[in-house]
Formats: C-alpha cells, structure tokens, sequence
C-alpha cells in the first residue's frame, strides 16, 4: 500500500545538487490579487498583513498568490503543492502569463517575463515553455497527431516536417499506434498522454503540469506519474509540477514548496518536508507519509558517543532509512554514516527500529 | 451582511407566502364589484372601420412617404439602396429556379436539374437517407401542381437565409469573443424574439413597399437573431481549457480563432443554420400577407375565400419542404458530429465527384429541354388531395359537427365570452388597474410600472376594446395551453417512455410554420374566433409542453425518492413534489405559451378572430385602414412585452 519505495529514492540518486547552477526561472515577492482595488494590495504594508477573509471583507479583493518567492534550477523537477483554493493553480499560470501577475518579477532566463510584449510572449509559449492541463485542453476535431502537432503548426512549421516531429513524440509517450485516432476515442490516461506529446513536441526548456493527473483513475495516475519520471530520465527538462496530491509531490518532486491561502508555507526536499515541518499545517499535512521511504540516514543519526564502537560499516548520509535497514539490523556494530571521508554520526538498530516501526510518527 | 440576510429572509417568504395569492385574489374580486358597478363605461370601443386621430396621421405619414420615396435622401441613398440589392438578389435566384428569365418561357433551371441538385446536395452535406427524403419532397411538389409556387418560396427562403446568415454568423462571432458586444447585443436579440412574428410587416412595408423583397427583409429580420445567438452561444461554450491550452502555445488571436474556436463550434453552428432555415420558411410563407410570392400566397387567398381544399394541398406543401430542410440540415449537422465513419471513407471522394457530374447533366438537361424545364402533367394529385381534403371537411361538418360545435360552443360561451366581457366591458381605467396591480403582485414594482406604461401606451393607439378582446382570446388560449403543457409535461417527465414517444411530434410540430396549423382547424371548426384559439393552443402547446417535461425531469431523484419513502402516493407526488419543484419550469412555459399564442393573433386574423389580428391583415389590403393596422401591430407588441415583463419577472422571482 505504501508508494512505491524504490522510486522515491531513485530520485534522490538523481538529483543534482541544486545550488551550484543558475536557476532556470526565479520568482520574487509575486502577488496576484483578484478584485476592484487589485494593484494596492501589493503595495500596502496594511492590506498584506490582513489574512485572506480579512482582505476580502476590507477591498473585496481575493489574493490567490501573495509573495511567494522561489527558484527552479535547469532540470529540476519542482512541485508546488496545496489544498484546493491555495493558489497554486494561480501560481503556475502566473509564470506563463496566462493570468496576468499583479506585482513581483519572474525571471526566466534572465528575462523578466513580466516586462515581454504580446509578440516576445507568444515566442516564449512557443518555444521555451509549454504546458499540461488538468483536463487536457485538446482539439476534439484533430486527430491525435495533429494535436500533437498544434503547437508546431501555429510557429508555421511545415507540414511534412511537424508531422515527423509529432510522430516522434507520440512515440515517447508510448502512444505509437494511436496517432490517427480522435480524442473522444481515448481513456482519459491516454488523452493526457497527448496533452503530454503536445507539450514536449515543441521541444521547451521547462514544462508545466497543472495538476495533470487528478481528473485520472488511482491506477491510470500511477503510471502517468511513472511515465513523467521516465519522460524526466529521457528528455531532463526542468519541470514545474502542481497537485495536491502529497505522495505524487514526494514521489516525483526535487523540491516541494507548500502553499496555503496563497503564501509559501515551506519549501524543501521531502526528506526536510518530512524531518522537519515549518510549522504544524505541514506537520499535519506529513503525518501519514511512511517516514522510513522518505527520510535519509542524515535524519535519524546520533552523534557518536565514547561507548559507540566505531569499526562497522559505513554508509553514506543521503541514503533512504528503509534501503538502510537490512544493513543496519544485519550488522553486529552501528552504522557510521560518512560523507567525504568525514564522520557524520552513527545508527543503530533503536534509530532504525524507531522510524520503521513508525514510533516517531505524529511526532 | 449575510446574518443581516438571514435575519430577513424568513420573514420575507413568510409575507410572501401568505399574501401574494390573497393580493391576487382580492384584486379579482374588487375588479368583479366594481365590473358590476361601472359595467359598459368608458370601454373606449371603436367600430371596425372608425379611425381614431393617430390612424389618420399614420395614414398621412404613409401617403408622404409615398410621395416622398424618390426624392427624400434618406430613402434614396440608404432604403432604397438596400430593397434595390435584395430585391436584385432575390430575383436572381427566382430566375435561376423558379420564374422565367432571360426571354426563356421558363427559368434557367427546370424541375429535373433542381430536383437532381437537391439530392445532391442533401448526399453531400448530408446522407442518402435525406437524399431521397428531398428527391421525393420535390417530386412530390410538381404532383401537387404546385411547382412554381414552391420554387418562389424556396427561392425568397434561400435568398433570406443567405442574407441572414452573412450578417448573423459574423455578428455572431464577434458576440461570442467579446463580452461587451455581447451586453450591447443581448436586449436587441430578446426583444426581437418576444416581438410577436408578424407586427413587423406593416412598418416594413412603410419603408420598402410590399413585394418579395420586403419578404426577404422582414424574414432576414426574423431569422438572423437565432443565428447570431446561437453562433455566439457555440463560440462561448468552446472549453475553457482549451482555449487557455492553444494560448499557452502560442497562438495569436486570429489562430486562436480560426483553428481552435471555429473548428469546435462548427456543429452548434450548423445547428443554428437549421434554425434560421425554419424560421425564414415561416416568415416567407406569413409574408405572403405583404404579397410575397409562393405557397404562402395560395395558403393565404385560399383562407380568404375559405377554400380548404386548396389551403391543405398547399400547406402540406409547405409542411413537406419544412420536414424536408429541416431533416437535411440536422442530417448535416449530424454529419460534421461524426465524420469518420471510415467504411467507406475512400469511395467517397470519387462518389462525391459522380454525383456532382449527374447532377449537372440534368440540370444540363432541365436547362435545354421542355420535358425536364416544365413538370409533366398538370398537377393531378394535387386536385385529388384538394378534393380529398374538401370531401373529408365535409364529411367532418355533416358527422362531427354536433361533436365540434358542442366543443365550440361549451369554450366559447363558458370560457370565452364571460371573460371577454368582463374585458371589454370593464371601464378601461379598471382593466389597467388591474393589469398594472397583477403585473406588481406578480413580478414586483419594476413589472408594474412596464405594465402602467404598456396600459397608457394602448390607450393612445386608439385600439383598447380590441386589444381586450385580443386579449380575452390569448388568455384563454394560454390556459389552454398550460392545461395541455401540465397534463402532457408531467407525463413525459415521469416516464422515459412516453418522452421518447412524443418528442418527435413535438420537434416536428415546432417546425411547421404556424399557417399551416389553421387549415384543418378550419374545416373542424368553421371561420370562427375559436379556430384560432385551437390553432393557436396547438402551435404554442409544444414548447409548453417540453419545457414542463424537463422542469418535471430535472426535480432531483433523491426527493423523489425520499417522498416515496415517506409514502407518498403518485398523485401526492405529482402536485406536493414534482409541480410546486418544476413552477420555475411553469412560469417559463406561461412565458412561451404566450408568446407563440400572441403570435399567431395575426394569423387567426385570417379565420375570423377579428379584433387586432383582424385590423392588421384588414391594414394589409385597405388603404384607408393602413393607420389602423400599424396601431394594431403596435397593440399586439405592447401586449407581448407586457406579458414578457411580467411572466418573466415573476419567472425570476419563483428561481430565486
């Protein structure tokens, strides 16, 4: 029943470390207020100090996004997750202007995407960033390769050539066989996977996933969540990825950042998520995460003592508790957790047992 | 705010509740005292041809228009200009089917090349099933000896149809994409559609004379509001997703239209196409009352001299080209549904160009010999239908006439004439305190004040007694109407069965042009007020019907279920549950009922409903009445938006 472990630490094998590269995009005190008075909110030391009802009995204005502040590095995968009503659908159509932000900077690149025109925009959509929808967004009147190939059509690409290339990318997303088929004649898992093709055919540096998955069947969302890992391995672009779905943000996230009623409640990996929550909505929130598939020996180490022996086997920080186990529980000594040659602390079987065994749950 | 609203809405209902009824009723009883008080006072009659100041300055002012059409610039560089292109249009398309040209004795297109042409192109857009439907439809309109008349209706149809969908589908399109236009758009549209079908021939013809072009105008004014709603309707359902998908890529604006919201909205469109179509066939034939030519015109003198023979072989003309349009477009709109049905994907191209090919060889054909220019023979089944109908109206009035007369009789002297006497010979001051006092307790003050002015408003057209006479008849018809929509609605909403059965009539019956529904209630009932009052109930019944049936369908199953369990027997359910939850529905189908009843006042004109509908069709062929009959067309819209207003309003207050 737990998800499936070994994915989750197959991502941290593979996550870069995210501060050695310039970030990809790198949002700043962003705000979007709905409402009459929407741009002095913003600017208000007063109005930003009010909580959502407050605001809204005061202005009658409804802030979705209030300064959140974060940046995705190239190749990261980056997921904002939230309760419905958070703002974090708002958040990701932001970054792409299809809700116009109402104060902050977002640059990309090192642009700032607030300051392009109508026509610099469009070559963004078309070129640099693509996106995938809740409920898909397809043309029920094209056949699936020419939804494919829609975004490769209106650059004015010709048609042999975005043919081939939607072909291409039909064939990634598994979908080979298909390409002649309509929508409507579609699951619901294969129609997303289309939403997919579309999105990747343009070849962007980042790809955005507005709840992608939630409108899918449990079974069907697991293996799109598979699938976008593989796509991830294959192609590695960046990816910024909303849901409100806690396992699929740590089963596929880098870095999470937690939104509630608009503001940033915590960014962090899952394991810091996990081991140390910002404050008790996160707590809360992690409470039922099987911490053993999630925490890393770096979490539950105790610094050496003088009665530790210190000759069993070493193991490095980063490792997941419950790969962990075995080794620990099979060796006669505590493990020593090593990084670079440096001691870091040691486990034992009481360290392991307490997470396995979920003691520390709810703590 | 909201504990503020709390706090006052259960006082508010309670008021409510206990008193509308009871303000409704007292109002009633206080009208009766005082009808007995003030019984034939001030009821303003006017006899049929007295004339009151404003119908002589109407008069005036058609004889100075008259005068004046060819020199003031108005009419010269703007009317003119207009009727002058249409009526270009339309006599093109008359000489390509249905009236000879060029010097030929017969026109560019004989019978065999337009019967090959609209099989064709009902294959086409369409499939072989409407094909032959339309082949054996024309067929059939040669047999009927009635050709001619048919191709000038198709033709006044095609040339309206093709004007209204030029302005319409753009207009459309541009209500569809922005809000604004659509705000500024939305009050024209309805209005238009609760303005009674007919009143605007009269001021038409003002401007534009009669004749077919004022045909194709009046039936473009008619027929393009469905277009422009609907289309803009298509390009707003578009999802929203899908939009903001095609934006996330990139696309411009024109894109965006042009692949992405055209594309998707094709069918709702083509839809659209098949309501103008229905409502430009109606218009054309009603417009042979301005002397539009075609079957309206035979349906029309026939009616005149009471000639029932001749009036059901045209009507059923009529009916046939109805079914027939109406099946090929909804075929076609079918089609742009599903069309990959692979099969026989691959023989189709090469089929299409063959059909294209014989076809223009019998137009070809039709075009260079008599044979196929001219149909064969001279209308044989025609005069057999006519004399059947005419055998069976007799038959009818020897062997039924106790029955029908019976029926005539119990209406009109216990229903009708009562309340039309309590109209007519009520002080007009009465009736308008009563009609803006139930416009208020109905549909609250805003309703009242429409109702004051609508009541001062027929004053000044001089046309009181008959606007209450007028409205005694559609009074009456609605509650006919609602009795049928109750009785029929309920049944349908409760029994999946009996909705699939009758559906179909009732979409078919909502085609038919409204003439056509006076020809066998003319045989039944003679040349009376109560013809029309039958036609008018079963032309406006459909709608009434339908919308009952949904409201009753749409009372959510979990509280029908829940007053089953709590023991409610079916006719418990039906008057405690299923009405009191479906009154929204009801008020809707008041709304409508009146409407389409309103509507066909002109038409009953014809049968000897007198009052209004009379002074319009009398304002057509007599000179001297014109005035009058443009004040009539004027009473009968203010009655209609009276009506609106207040079934509307009182619609509103029973959702909210």
């Amino acid at each position: 029943m737990t998800p499936a472990p070994t994915e989750v630490s197959q991502r941290r094998d593979t996550s870069q470390d995210p501060q050695d590269r310039t970030p990809v995009i790198s949002v700043r005190r962003l705000w979007k207020v709905f409402g009459p008075k929407a741009d002095e909110v913003p600017g208000s030391e007063e109005l930003c100090g009010l909580t959502r009802r407050e605001l809204m009995d005061r202005t009658g204005c409804t802030a979705a996004v209030r300064d959140v502040n974060f940046e995705v590095s190239p190749g990261e995968v980056f997921v904002v997750m939230g309760l419905s009503g958070s703002g974090k659908s708002t958040l990701v159509r932001c970054l792409t202007r299809l809700i116009e932000p109402t104060a902050g900077e977002i640059v990309f690149e090192g642009e700032d995407i607030r300051g392009a025109d109508a026509r610099r925009l469009r070559e963004l959509r078309r070129s640099k960033f693509s996106m995938v929808f809740q409920h898909f967004g397809l043309l029920p009147h094209r056949k699936v390769v020419d939804n494919v190939a829609f975004g490769l059509e209106i650059r004015g690409m010709g048609r042999a050539d975005r043919v081939k290339r939607a072909m291409e990318t039909v064939e990634l997303v598994g979908l080979a066989g298909y390409e002649n088929s309509y929508p409507d004649q579609l699951s619901g898992g294969m129609q997303q996977r289309v939403g997919l093709a579309r999105a990747l055919a343009g070849d962007p540096d980042v790809l955005f996933f507005d709840e992608p998955f939630s409108a899918l069947d449990p079974l069907i969302r697991r293996d799109m969540q598979s699938e976008v890992i593989r796509l991830h391995h294959e192609v590695g672009k960046t990816m910024v990825f909303i849901t409100h779905d806690l396992s699929e943000a740590l089963k596929l996230g880098d870095r999470i950042l937690i939104m509630r009623d608009g503001r940033t409640v915590q960014c962090g990996t899952g394991d810091e998520l996990v081991g140390a929550p910002a404050d008790d909505y996160v707590r809360d929130f992690v409470k039922d995460v099987p911490r053993g598939d999630v925490l890393t020996l770096r979490w539950i180490m105790r610094p050496a003592g003088p009665d530790d022996a210190l000759d069993g086997p070493e193991l490095g920080p980063d490792v997941v508790v419950r790969e962990a186990t075995r080794a620990v529980l099979a060796a006669e000594k505590p493990v020593k957790v090593v990084e670079n040659g440096e001691l870091l602390g040691i486990v034992g079987d009481e360290e392991i047992l307490a997470v396995v065994a979920g003691q520390e749950g709810g703590a | 705010m909201a504990a503020v609203a709390d706090a006052t809405a259960p006082a508010a209902t309670i008021r409510e509740k206990i008193s509308r009824p009871m303000v409704v009723a007292a109002i009633l009883v206080v009208w009766l005292v005082l009808f007995a008080a003030f019984r034939g006072r001030q009821t303003l009659t006017l006899a049929a041809a007295d004339l009151t100041g404003l119908h002589r300055r109407l008069n005036d002012v058609n004889d100075s228009i008259g005068a004046n059409r060819n020199s003031n610039p108005v009419f010269l560089y703007f009317f003119n200009e207009i009727r002058l292109a249409i009526d270009n249009l339309v006599t093109f398309v008359q000489s390509v089917i249905s009236q000879p040209a060029g010097g030929r004795p017969v026109p560019q297109i004989g019978w065999l090349g337009v019967v090959g042409l609209t099989g064709y192109v009902s294959w086409a857009v369409g499939n072989w099933r409407v094909a032959l439907l339309a082949v054996a439809g024309f067929t059939f309109f040669g047999l009927q000896g009635l050709w001619q008349e048919s191709m000038d209706t198709l033709a006044l149809t095609l040339s309206a149809v093709l004007v209204a969908l030029l302005i319409g589908i753009p207009l459309g399109v541009w209500a569809g994409l922005s809000d604004r236009f659509n705000r500024v758009m939305t009050p024209f549209l309805d209005f238009m559609q609760t303005m009674p079908t007919f009143v605007y021939l009269a001021p038409l013809t003002l401007i534009f004379l009669i004749g077919g072009a004022s045909a194709v105008i009046t039936t473009v004014i008619y027929a393009a509001p469905p277009a422009i709603r609907i289309t803009a309707h298509a390009i707003r359902s578009v999802p929203e997703t899908t939009v903001e998908a095609a934006d996330s890529l990139g696309t411009t604006r024109t894109q965006q239209l042009v692949k992405v919201l055209l594309p998707m909205s094709k069918r709702t469109v083509v839809m659209g196409v098949n309501q103008t179509i229905m409502a430009a066939l109606a218009m054309v034939t009603i417009a042979a009352l301005i002397d539009a030519p075609g079957l309206g015109k035979t349906v029309v003198q026939a009616l005149q001299s009471l000639d029932v023979g001749t009036a059901f072989n045209a009507g059923l003309a009529i009916v046939v080209m109805a079914i027939v349009l109406d099946r090929v477009t909804t075929a076609a709109a079918a089609r742009t549904e599903t069309r990959r049905d692979g099969r026989f994907l691959k023989w189709r191209r090469p089929l299409l160009g063959a059909g294209g090919v014989a076809a223009l060889v019998l137009v070809y054909l039709s075009h260079t010999y008599v044979w196929a220019a001219e149909f064969p023979g001279d209308g044989t089944a025609g005069s057999h239908i006519a004399s059947a109908a005419d055998t069976a109206t007799t038959w009818l009035q020897d062997h039924l006439s106790g029955l029908t007369n019976a029926l005539r009789d119990v209406l009109t002297n216990g229903l009708l004439n009562p309340f039309q006497t309590l109209l007519t010979d009520s002080p007009w001051w009465l009736v308008g305190a009563v009609l803006v006092g139930l416009g208020a307790v109905l549909g609250g003050w805003r309703a009242g004040v429409t109702a004051a002015v609508c009541v001062g408003l027929l004053v000044a057209t001089g046309l009181w007694s008959d606007s209450m006479t007028t409205l005694a008849s559609t009074a009456v018809a609605t509650a006919l109407v609602m009795l049928v929509g109750v009785v029929f609605g309920v049944w349908m909403g409760r029994s999946t069965l009996v909705d699939r059965l009758i559906r179909p009539t009732l979409d078919a019956a909502q085609v038919m042009p409204p003439f056509v529904y006076l020809v066998p209630f003319l045989a039944l009932f003679g040349a009376t007020r109560f013809t029309a009052i039958v036609a008018a109930v079963v032309y406006a019944a459909p709608v009434a019907v339908k919308i009952i049936a949904d409201g009753v369908r749409n009372v959510s199953a979990p509280t029908v279920e829940a007053a089953t369990s709590a023991g409610c027997n079916t006719w418990q359910i039906i008057t405690k549950v299923q009405l009191p939850m479906a009154r929204g529905a009801l008020t809707l189908a008041t709304n409508q009922g009146l409407i389409y009843v309103l509507s066909m006042v002109v038409v009953g004109g014809l049968v000897g409903a007198g009052a209004l509908g009379y002074d319009v069709v009398a304002g057509f062929s007599q000179g001297e009445l014109y005035g009058k009959g443009l004040a009539a067309g004027l009473a009968i819209v203010l009655l209609g938006v009276m009506f609106d207003r207040i079934t509307q309003a009182a619609a509103r207050r029973t959702r909210a």
